[in-house]
C-alpha cells in the first residue's frame, strides 16, 4: 500500500462455540473489541471510525445490523462501514479499514467481523433459491466437492490428503484457547472413517458452525510508536473478484485468487513465497482446499500442492506452517473467519500467538475466499514496518 | 475529512425508477445503467481500478444477491472488486477511499434495489434491534412519524408547511425524466399522523450508477468534473428514545468534516424520504432559501432504496457536470429517523463569465 504505513496494534476474538447463548449479537462483538482495545491500551474514545463485517443478513435475520451494533461498538457519533463480500468479508473488512488508515482519512480504525451462526441455519442459508440458482446445491459443500474432485482427477493426488489436513489443523486448534473445536482424542482413522456428506468431502474434512467475531485495531506510524505491544505491519493488501459461472472459469484454481496474490506479494517485494513467508492462516473450510490453495497462492507448482501437505510441510513444525491456529476447520463463524485468518498471521508476527506460535515468524499470509471462489481477499503482514 | 488528492465524479446514470418492475430482475435492472454509465466515459470495465457496490440481500430475498450483478459487470480478467451491505453512497464513499490511498485512479460505483416484491415498510423494521425493538414490527413511516410528530411538538413545522414541501419537491421533479412521481399530486389522507401519502416517498424499483477519477484522468474524462471537497459519515445511536428527533448532529457533524460550511453551497440534494426529516436536515445543514433543494424533485419523486442516497452525489454531481451548479452538497441517509447520514461537498471548476 502507498500512504501512511498501516499497523496492527490491537486483536481480540470471542470463544468460538456452536452457540453462544450467553451473548447478544451486540454483546459477541463488543467481547472481540474490547478485547482488542485492551491489546492496543486504547478505549473506544480513541477509535476514529468502525468498519464491520459479516457474510449475509439472513444469518442471524438483522437487515445491516451495523445500525443496531452501533451503540455497542462505541460508534456514536463516528463513521460505520458495513462490508459484505461473501466469505471473504472478514478480509476485506480489514482491508477497507486499513484502506482508511493508508488513505490519511483516519488515524486510528477498530474493525470487526462476526457470525452468530446459532441464530439460523447455514447450511440453508447458502442453499440459493431455485430458479435463480442450479438446485441441489445443499449447503457449501455440495457447490465445493466437485471442485474437489476436479483437482484430485487432475493432479493425481491420493484419496488421503483431505484428511491429513483435517487431522493436522484439529490437532493445531488443540493449542489455540480460542478454537471452537478441542477434540483431543481424534485420531486420523477416526477422520479417514467419519461420515462422507459430499464425495469425496467427509464429515470431519468440514468446518463447523460457530458464533464468534474477531477485532482489530489499525493504526499508523504514529499510533504504532505508542503501542505496548509489538505491532504487525501491513506490506501488501489486495482483493480480487471474478464472476461465479462462466465457460472458462477454474474452479481449481480460479484466477482472482492468483492475481489476487500476485498483487500482494508485488507491493510486499516477495519473489519467492514458499520461502520468504514464514506461516499460513489460508481459508480453508473444507479440507482438500489446502492443498488447491498452496497451488493457488504459488506456494508449490501446479498439481504439486497435495505434495507439501503429504510431505509434512505444512505442519506447525514444518517449514511452511499451514493454519497454526487450527483455521476454517476448527472455527468457521462464517463473517469472522476472514478477519480471524488475518489477525492469526498478523499475531504470528507479533510474536502473540501463544501455543500456537511459528517460532520466529517474520512474515506471515492472511487469506481469505468467499462465494463461488470468487472473491479474495489477502494480506501480508510483517514484524518490520515496511521499507517499500 | 478533506481530500489529499483530487477525485471527482465523472459520469452519473440511472434507471427510470418505478413503483414496479416485475419483468425485471435487478442484474437486469442494472445493467443498462452500468453500460450508459461507461460509455458516457468510453471506459471498459477493463479500464477501471477499483469496483464497488451497495445493494441489500433483504430486499433482493436471498443470500448474496450481489454476486449476480458482479456477473453482470463482467468482471473477467478479475477485477479489484467490494461490496457494502448499504446504501450505494456508501459504496462510494469506500472508492472514494480507495483513491485516495493511490491503489485506483478511476472507480465504478453502483447501487440498486428492488423495493416493490415484499411490503418495504414490513422490510425495513428488520433493521431494528433484533431483542427488544424489531419484534414489535414498529415500521418505517410510522416511525418517521413519531419524528415528524416531535417536529410539530417543538414548533420546528406545521402540517401546511410539510404540504409546501412535498409540492415543490415533486414539482422539480417534472423536469426529472427518470422520477417515479413527478407533478402535483394531492397531499392524501393520513398515513400515520401526522404523515399523509403526500408526506411520504413512494416505494420504488431502482439503480444508479457513478464513476469516479483522480486529478488528469477526470479531467480527461469529464468536461468538467464534479470534485469532492470533502466527504463524511457519521451514525448515531440505535435507541429512538436516546436521541432528540428534531435534530440530526451527525449530519451537522459530518457535513463541518466535509467542508461544507467553508463556504456557502448553491444546492443541496437530501435524502429525505419524509417531508419533515427535510426540516430536520435544512435545520442541520443551516440550509438558506437562497439554496436550491433537491432540484430533483428528491427521493419524495423516486426512492429506489440502496440507491436513493447514490442518487443525490449523481444528481448534484450532474448539475455541476452540465454548469447548473458550482458547489453542492449531496447528503444520503440509512437506519430509522436519519440514524446514519454522509454529506459530501462537491465542486466544479470557475467558469468563464
Amino acid at each position: 500500500m502507498t500512504g501512511e504505513p498501516v499497523a496492527v496494534v490491537g486483536i481480540g476474538q470471542t470463544e468460538h462455540t456452536t452457540a453462544r447463548r450467553d451473548v447478544s449479537l451486540a454483546g459477541l462483538v463488543r467481547e472481540a473489541a474490547l478485547r482488542a482495545l485492551t491489546d492496543a491500551a486504547l478505549t473506544w474514545a480513541d477509535v476514529d471510525a468502525v468498519v464491520i463485517g459479516k457474510a449475509p443478513d439472513f444469518f442471524e435475520g438483522v437487515m445491516m445490523p451495523e445500525l443496531y451494533l452501533a451503540d455497542a461498538l462505541g460508534a456514536t457519533g463516528k463513521p460505520v462501514l458495513r462490508v459484505h463480500t461473501a466469505g471473504s468479508v472478514g478480509g476485506s473488512t480489514a482491508l477497507v479499514a486499513a484502506g482508511l488508515v493508508a488513505a490519511r482519512v483516519h488515524a486510528t480504525v477498530l474493525t470487526v467481523a462476526f457470525e452468530k451462526q446459532s441464530e439460523s441455519n447455514a447450511m440453508w442459508g447458502l442453499s440459493l433459491p431455485v430458479p435463480f440458482q442450479q438446485p441441489l446445491l445443499a449447503g457449501a459443500g455440495g457447490f465445493f466437492a466437485p471442485h474437489v474432485r476436479a483437482y484430485m482427477r487432475r493432479t493425481g493426488a491420493p484419496g488421503t490428503i483431505g484428511s491429513l489436513v483435517a487431522y493436522k489443523d484439529r490437532r493445531n486448534a488443540l493449542r489455540n484457547p480460542y478454537a471452537h473445536l478441542h477434540e483431543h482424542d481424534l485420531t486420523l482413522e477416526q477422520v479417514q472413517a467419519s461420515p462422507m456428506l459430499w464425495d469425496p468431502i467427509r464429515y470431519s474434512e468440514t468446518c463447523p458452525s460457530s458464533d464468534g467475531a474477531c477485532a482489530m485495531v489499525l493504526t499508523g506510524r504514529a499510533g504504532a510508536a505508542r503501542a505496548p505491544h509489538p505491532p504487525a505491519w501491513v506490506h501488501g493488501g489486495a482483493m480480487r473478484s471474478e464472476p461465479t459461472m462462466f465457460a472458462g472459469k477454474d474452479y481449481v484454481s480460479p484466477r482472482a485468487g492468483r492475481d489476487c496474490a500476485a498483487a500482494v506479494y508485488r507491493q510486499a517485494g516477495i519473489t519467492d513465497p514458499r520461502r520468504e513467508i514464514d506461516a499460513v492462516e489460508m481459508y480453508v473450510p473444507f479440507s482438500w482446499y489446502e492443498p488447491m490453495w498452496l497451488e493457488n497462492l504459488g506456494f508449490a507448482a501446479e498439481g504439486e500442492g497435495w505434495k507439501l501437505t503429504e510431505a509434512g510441510v505444512t505442519a506447525l513444525d514444518g517449514d511452511l506452517p499451514v493454519n497454526p491456529s487450527g483455521g476454517v476447520l476448527s472455527t468457521n463463524p462464517i463473517g469472522a473467519s476472514g478477519m480471524l485468518r488475518f489477525a492469526e498471521a498478523a499475531l504470528q508476527v507479533r510474536g502473540r500467538a501463544g501455543d500456537h506460535q511459528v517460532p520466529g515468524a517474520r512474515r506471515a499470509l492472511g487469506h481469505a475466499y468467499g462465494g463461488g471462489a470468487q472473491f479474495f481477499a489477502m494480506w501480508l503482514v510483517g514484524a518490520e514496518p515496511p521499507t517499500r | 475529512m478533506t481530500a489529499h488528492r483530487d477525485v471527482a465524479i465523472v459520469a452519473f446514470a440511472q434507471t427510470r425508477h418505478r413503483a414496479r418492475t416485475e419483468e425485471l430482475s435487478e442484474v437486469e435492472m442494472l445493467m443498462p445503467v452500468l453500460h450508459e454509465v461507461l460509455a458516457r466515459t468510453g471506459l471498459k470495465t477493463s479500464d477501471i481500478g477499483f469496483t464497488c457496490s451497495g445493494s441489500s440481500d433483504y430486499l433482493a430475498g436471498r443470500p448474496f444477491s450481489f454476486t449476480m450483478a458482479l456477473d453482470g459487470v463482467g468482471a473477467w480478467p478479475p477485477i479489484a472488486e467490494s461490496h457494502v451491505e448499504q446504501d450505494g453512497a456508501w459504496a462510494l464513499y469506500e472508492a472514494w477511499v480507495k483513491i485516495l490511498t493511490g491503489e485506483a485512479d478511476t472507480a465504478l460505483v453502483y447501487g440498486y434495489g428492488k423495493s416493490s416484491p415484499g411490503p418495504l415498510r414490513d422490510v425495513l423494521t428488520r433493521q431494528l434491534d433484533p431483542y427488544y425493538l424489531a419484534p414489535l414490527w414498529p415500521d418505517s413511516v410510522a416511525l418517521a412519524a413519531l419524528q415528524a410528530q416531535a417536529l410539530l411538538d417543538a414548533g420546528d413545522t406545521d402540517e401546511r408547511d410539510l404540504a409546501a414541501i412535498a409540492a415543490r419537491n415533486r414539482d422539480n421533479a417534472t423536469a426529472n425524466p427518470f422520477a417515479q412521481l413527478p407533478g402535483a399530486r394531492p397531499q392524501g389522507d393520513y398515513v400515520v399522523r401526522p404523515l399523509r401519502t403526500g408526506d411520504c416517498a413512494p416505494v420504488g424499483d431502482g439503480a444508479a450508477a457513478v464513476i469516479l477519477a483522480a486529478g488528469d484522468t477526470a479531467r480527461a474524462l469529464c468536461d468538467r468534473p464534479a470534485w469532492i471537497r470533502g466527504m463524511d459519515h457519521r451514525v448515531e445511536p440505535h435507541a429512538l428514545g436516546v436521541r432528540d428527533l428534531t435534530d440530526s448532529p451527525s449530519t451537522r457533524l459530518a457535513a463541518t468534516r466535509a467542508g461544507a460550511f467553508d463556504r456557502p453551497v448553491d444546492t443541496a440534494e437530501l435524502h429525505a424520504p419524509f417531508t419533515a426529516q427535510e426540516v430536520v436536515l435544512r435545520k442541520a445543514l443551516s440550509l438558506g432559501d437562497d439554496v436550491r433543494i433537491n432540484p430533483s424533485g428528491g427521493p419524495l419523486a423516486a426512492n429506489p432504496v440502496m440507491a436513493a442516497g447514490l442518487i443525490r452525489l449523481g444528481e448534484a454531481a450532474a448539475r455541476i457536470h452540465r454548469g447548473a451548479s458550482d458547489r453542492a452538497l449531496a447528503h444520503a441517509t440509512s437506519g430509522p429517523c436519519l440514524q446514519q447520514n454522509l454529506v459530501a461537498v462537491l465542486e466544479g471548476e470557475p467558469r468563464d463569465r
